[in-house]
């Protein structure tokens, strides 16, 4: 009887900044379902995630990479898988490029869609702003070594590059897979098209693991968010925000 | 009785108001200051904007600045200024007292819907008609010498309508015509009021943020013409405080103070202008 008042310790989750916005959606509605749990949300990164995993300065951590060797010994927990879309106006003739045009591009060597099969116009390429999780994947798996030009566009939001791509004939951006609409047009690169079918079997590889992690098998209160995040209803949550839910992955 | 605790209750909250001015001052320096000397001046005045990577130069966004106040400047003077010249000296008093208050209902628009029909209109007819991308200087300019319109004319109205009539009186006695008497002996005698309204609107063109961010495209690179993308100051801040942690955000904070730095000089000229008469 006496449970129901007591105050119980809430669960600090931090971590990656690209999970953080989704997973404190999650949170939201599992807070309504359970008022006695408080769960806080903060960034940080992914490295300063599972620092503080390790740490026990938080409970949960978030990554938005695959652990490195000398961090496997933390538990993780697949909670969804989040794509990356190079993406273009609808009226651009071109549908597929290769990782070398893409890199190209945002660097500035490519400077015309005629370069690339497409019309005699100036391309305009939209990045995202330092220190954004997209960008720093985009960077990563799609841009290798490369630096993205100066010269770049540079928009605060997957929602705001999209709508530029949208309405601007010679742009190209990238965004999360599951946010392109029919507005825009989702590229191949190398022949492979970013459609659910491809996400899901990896035929497309420009992905990165949504992770949850922890030090120990979970108990108590983190135990139940976490089987709330993997239920059917958390999945859609995240499942409606664009990513691939974890649960439609097949790992072959 | 009753005035001494009414006047000791408004000292309070006239104290408390220069307090927080202070404590915003204070925390805006102490969170950037380090970081310009741990870069040191010469990576803070470069060019190489790399924050999660040892870059902290801002002098792109300080030309990006630069560029789209001074354009503002040039929209919006030579329209507030006819505008203000028109009110006070030609226009009947019906329709000043008309058009004044719809001209100073500009200010009370959110810029963020200022920007929104930059989007939607402007920067597609200038990528249409001109070329580039149309995230531009020249959209910035354009939406910012609209925004402060109501400034330059509502303060270059008062500072004319305060010129002592028999100045005017005056010097259409001398049998100059009213345009010689404007240019000859109204706008020198309200110099003053019209330098301050500039400087003023000056101070809002380098603050907006919102507008910028919408229409300005947010390059890097230092424009090469009117029509390239441009990034500002308090874009920078706006664009990656969400996302920054430790140096980063240090550097968002010294890009704040060099802002705030312009905005007291800008404010310190303003005051002296219109003082010395």
């Amino acid at each position: 009887m006496f449970s129901c008042t007591q105050r119980r310790g809430g669960i600090i989750i931090a971590g990656s900044t690209s999970v953080q916005p989704f997973i404190e959606k999650v949170a939201e509605h599992f807070m309504e379902k359970h008022p006695e749990i408080t769960i806080n949300v903060q960034g940080g990164g992914s490295t300063a995630g599972i620092q503080a995993t390790f740490n026990r300065t938080c409970n949960i951590g978030t990554s938005s990479r695959n652990l490195r060797v000398d961090e496997r010994a933390l538990k993780i927990v697949l909670i969804a898988v989040d794509g990356i879309a190079v993406i273009v106006h609808q009226s651009n003739p071109v549908e597929d490029l290769g990782l070398e045009e893409i890199r190209g591009i945002f660097s500035g060597k490519i400077r015309n869609w005629n370069e690339l099969g497409g019309t005699d116009e100036e391309i305009i390429p939209v990045t995202r702003e330092e220190g954004s999780g997209t960008r720093a994947s985009f960077e990563g798996m799609l841009m290798g070594n490369v630096v993205i030009s100066d010269a770049c566009l540079v928009q605060d939001s997957n929602g705001a590059v999209r709508e530029i791509i949208a309405t601007t004939p010679q742009g190209i951006g990238y965004i999360s897979v599951g946010l392109v609409d029919e507005r825009e047009k989702a590229l191949a690169i190398d022949g492979v098209k970013p459609t659910l079918a491809n996400l899901i079997t990896r035929k497309y590889n420009f992905t990165r693991p949504f992770l949850l992690l922890l030090l120990e098998e979970p108990k108590g209160d983190m135990k139940k968010f976490i089987d709330y995040v993997l239920s059917e209803e958390g999945q859609n949550i995240l499942k409606m925000d664009g990513l691939i839910p974890a649960t439609e992955i097949r790992d072959d | 009785m009753k005035d001494k605790i009414t006047e000791k209750l408004l000292l309070f909250i006239a104290f408390s108001a220069i307090l927080s001015l202070l404590l915003i001052t204070f925390f805006i320096f102490q969170q950037g200051v380090p970081l310009i000397f741990k870069a040191g001046l010469q990576n803070f005045f470069s060019l190489k904007w790399a924050p999660t990577k040892g870059g902290f130069g801002i002098l792109s966004m300080i030309v990006g600045s630069l560029m789209v106040t001074t354009g503002a400047l040039a929209v919006g003077v030579p329209f507030g200024l006819a505008c203000a010249i028109y009110l006070a000296e030609f226009s009947s008093s019906a329709f000043q007292k008309t058009l004044k208050p719809i001209i100073e209902l500009l200010a009370g628009i959110p810029s963020v819907v200022y920007g929104f029909i930059g989007i939607v209109i402007l920067i597609p007819f200038i990528r249409e008609t001109f070329g580039g991308p149309g995230f531009s200087v020249l959209a910035a300019s354009i939406v910012l010498g609209i925004m402060i319109l109501p400034t330059i004319v509502s303060i270059s109205y008062d500072a004319l309508m305060s010129v002592p009539s028999t100045y005017r009186d005056g010097s259409l006695a001398l049998g100059a015509t009213r345009w010689q008497t404007v240019v000859m002996c109204l706008i020198p005698a309200a110099r003053s009021g019209i330098v301050a309204s500039i400087i003023l609107g000056m101070g809002r063109a380098i603050g907006e943020t919102m507008a910028v961010i919408m229409i300005a495209g947010n390059a890097l690179k230092v424009p090469g013409s009117i029509l390239d993308s441009v990034r500002t100051l308090t874009s920078t801040i706006a664009l990656e405080l969400g996302y920054a942690a430790g140096d980063h955000r240090a550097a968002l904070f010294a890009c704040g103070s060099f802002l705030f730095l312009i905005i007291i000089i800008l404010n310190i000229i303003a005051i002296r202008v219109t003082g010395r008469k």
